[in-house]
């Protein structure tokens, strides 16, 4: 057994030069399975009411316990309401997922950020905020951009209910090495390009399935230049590259962050942690079975044309012809019907009739702040719907303490509570039938947002500049009095 | 041992095409048509965004593959690469087995979508797309075996790969808890050295 702390990077020794990834696996083998499978310890286990409540009554139908409550935390986040002065969910039906969440947390001793808990917010949001996800650790939850908390060096991935039950079961999942990609984006970003437009340059250039099959670090000076919000952006959109998890060889600004934070290791084991913390990254020398290389200032602000986030393109761009759309007859045709587009035609200027800044993507502290240098002192377009919705409520706590909500609600948006909220459609609160919107999430799928919405996906400042213009508009026209 | 679903040794049945890539969950179900906290009661809300001619409608759109006569108690679905892309929700592959599906062919599967189908008795069967286009020329039976790890359909004979494990899950409908639960001694092992290594990950007692 090997323990992360026992092994050094780049000591230059006799020893086979060592990724992250295979430093973040095998510190967690608990023994290997016959089949091709690992049995992997799983150290963190995080639950939100959409999925989390479906993995609980499972376990509580087979009559099988909790192994570890200890490790595993449960937020309402998916489809509360995120209006002021909210009491649950607004969703049809919805109050099965509320209640059954808090039957089986309660039952199992599980610890459950509600609706009105100070620390509730997006799972992929607070579980850095509160120190729950942790360099070297592996954590799973029954959520596909679980891959975001990657970002602080943990090995943490999307699973679904079944698998949420097993791991709550047994404190394990039985699970296949993945194969290792490194993508490494070197260089400078130039002025108003975003970690989220590093992402959609990669899927738009690799495809929506790039990453299949593969455990994904991301590397280069371009991602150590990012803040911490900005690498959880990145290893968010591994998502929808189909990566099997994505991570971030954590550095000072990860161990500085995590100090103090309410799960965080204290006393002597912080000094002990970050020592070890110090050893997960990748040797000279180690092997991929992939690698990828961007070109940093060859990216500009993105955004999405079609119905997968690889339709994607510079915002200076136009939509491409099918020969070079990465779709094939059919799947280009019904991409451009539904998004009710043609081909050349070019993406700034379209109009849009609603813009939404939020999302396990782009919620935090630091993209509110870029949102906010862009529309302080102006106004939204006349009849548009715009909505800031904080990943958090420790953001959105932080945001009014900075006077955020006023530059946002002066503006003309509205300012709410946190939650997944617009991200996707479940049935409650929704955009007006037909609208085209402007969206700092993940996913442009058809429908995802509501029957018929066309969503374009694009960071928070091009979401900014489009709803001020009331079409899709470069952030970089606007004069934020920065340099 | 109880079993976690009904075994799929093996499969024969109509193979309904959907060959567009990257079919996501939200597709497969929409978020709307998700109402419970159990497995059951997805089937109608399937490709609801495709297959009824308006939102909140029950009324079948002739032109979605499902509502073909020819396809209407299809047991496989042929799809594109990079299936089942997006949400983690396992209420996807949950409403493709209520509805009657048995196993995915595609050329390539997202994966949470993949080990969903394994853990829930679907069989993701990875071809490649010139054989899902044969498969698809007509509405005609088509058999999918574990033991043989074998595709047939009149004389078009096609292998693809699972890992051993992932076969036998689905040919005996195994149910991963129980087996794991028998590693009880090593997982006990493992954490005893590991809580010494790493204590900051134990929080028994912690805030």
């Amino acid at each position: 057994m090997e323990h992360n702390g026992t092994d050094s990077p780049a000591t230059g020794g006799g020893h086979r030069p060592r990724s992250l990834f295979d430093r973040l696996w095998d510190a967690h083998v608990v023994t290997t399975l016959g089949g091709g499978e690992d049995l992997v310890a799983i150290d963190r286990i995080f639950l939100h009411e959409r999925t989390g409540s479906a993995a609980l009554r499972l376990l509580a139908n087979k009559g099988c316990g909790v192994a570890d409550p200890s490790r595993i935390f449960a937020v309402t986040d998916h489809i509360v309401d995120t209006h002021v002065g909210r009491t649950g969910t607004i969703v049809p039906g919805g109050d099965i997922f509320l209640s059954a969440t808090r039957e089986e947390t309660r039952a199992a001793g599980i610890r459950l950020f509600d609706v009105d808990d100070p620390d509730q917010g997006i799972v992929h949001v607070i579980s850095p905020e509160l120190a729950i996800v942790l360099p070297g650790a592996t954590l799973v939850c029954p959520d596909s951009h679980t891959s975001s908390q990657g970002a602080l060096g943990a090995l943490a991935w999307g699973i679904g209910s079944t698998e949420a039950a097993h791991a709550m079961a047994t404190g394990t999942l039985r699970k296949k090495r993945p194969l290792s990609m490194r993508v490494t984006f070197s260089g400078r970003r130039a002025p108003g390009v975003t970690a989220k437009d590093m992402a959609l340059a990669l899927i738009a250039r690799h495809g929506a399935g790039g990453g299949s099959g593969y455990a994904v670090e991301f590397a280069g000076d371009a991602v150590s230049a990012l803040d911490l919000e900005g690498r959880l952006t990145l290893c968010n959109m591994a998502a929808e590259f189909s990566a099997v998890t994505a991570f971030i060889a954590p550095d000072d600004l990860v161990f500085d962050y995590l100090k103090g934070r309410r799960f965080a290791p204290s006393g002597g084991d912080w000094s002990r942690a970050v020592a070890a913390w110090r050893q997960l990254q990748s040797d000279d020398g180690a092997t991929f079975d992939q690698e990828i290389h961007i070109d940093a200032a060859s990216i500009e602000p993105m955004v999405s044309w079609g119905t997968s986030p690889q339709s994607s393109t510079g915002i200076g761009g136009a939509v491409p012809d099918q020969a070079h759309s990465g779709l094939d007859d059919a799947g280009y045709a019904r991409a451009l019907s539904y998004m009710g587009l043609e081909p050349g035609q070019p993406l700034a200027g379209l109009k849009i009739d609603a813009a939404f800044i939020g999302s396990c993507t782009n919620s935090r502290l630091a993209d509110l702040r870029r949102a906010a240098a862009i529309v302080a002192g102006r106004r939204i377009a006349p009849g548009l719907k715009a909505l800031v919705v904080p990943g958090s409520s420790a953001v959105r706590r932080a945001a009014e303490a900075e006077g955020l909500d006023r530059i946002f609600t002066d503006a003309g948006f509205e300012w709410r509570m946190s939650g997944c909220s617009l991200c996707f459609y479940a049935g409650g609160e929704g955009f007006a039938p037909g609208s085209r919107v402007i969206s700092s999430t993940n996913r442009n799928f058809e429908g995802r947002q509501g029957p018929g919405i066309r969503t374009h996906i694009a960071s928070p400042e091009v979401v900014a500049a489009s709803a001020l213009a009331g079409a899709i508009a470069d952030p970089r026209t606007i004069n934020t009095g920065e340099a | 041992m109880s079993t976690a679903f009904p075994p799929v040794p093996q499969v024969t049945g109509i193979a309904a095409p959907l060959l567009l890539d990257n079919v996501d969950t939200d597709a497969i179900i929409p978020s709307r048509e998700i109402r419970g906290v159990t497995k059951t009661g997805l089937a109608d809300g399937l490709f609801a965004g495709w297959r009824y001619v308006a939102p909140g409608s029950r009324d079948p759109d002739p032109a979605f593959i499902l509502n073909d006569p020819a396809y209407a108690h299809a047991t496989i679905l042929l799809g594109g690469s990079n299936f089942g892309c997006g949400s983690s929700r396992e209420h996807a592959v949950w409403a493709l087995h209520e509805y009657g599906f048995r196993a995915v062919i595609a050329p390539s599967f997202a994966p949470i979508f993949r080990g969903n189908c394994i853990v829930n008795g679907i069989i993701p069967v990875a071809l490649a797309p010139e054989t899902i286009a044969a498969l698809a020329s007509a509405p005609q039976p088509v058999t999918v075996d574990l033991a043989t790890l074998s595709v047939t359909s009149g004389s078009l004979e096609a292998s693809f790969t699972l890992d051993n494990e992932e076969r036998l899950m689905l040919s005996e409908g195994l149910d991963p808890i129980d087996l794991t639960l028998r590693k009880g001694a090593d997982i006990r092992a493992f954490q005893q050295a590991d809580a010494v290594a790493r204590p900051w990950i134990y929080l028994k007692g912690a805030a």
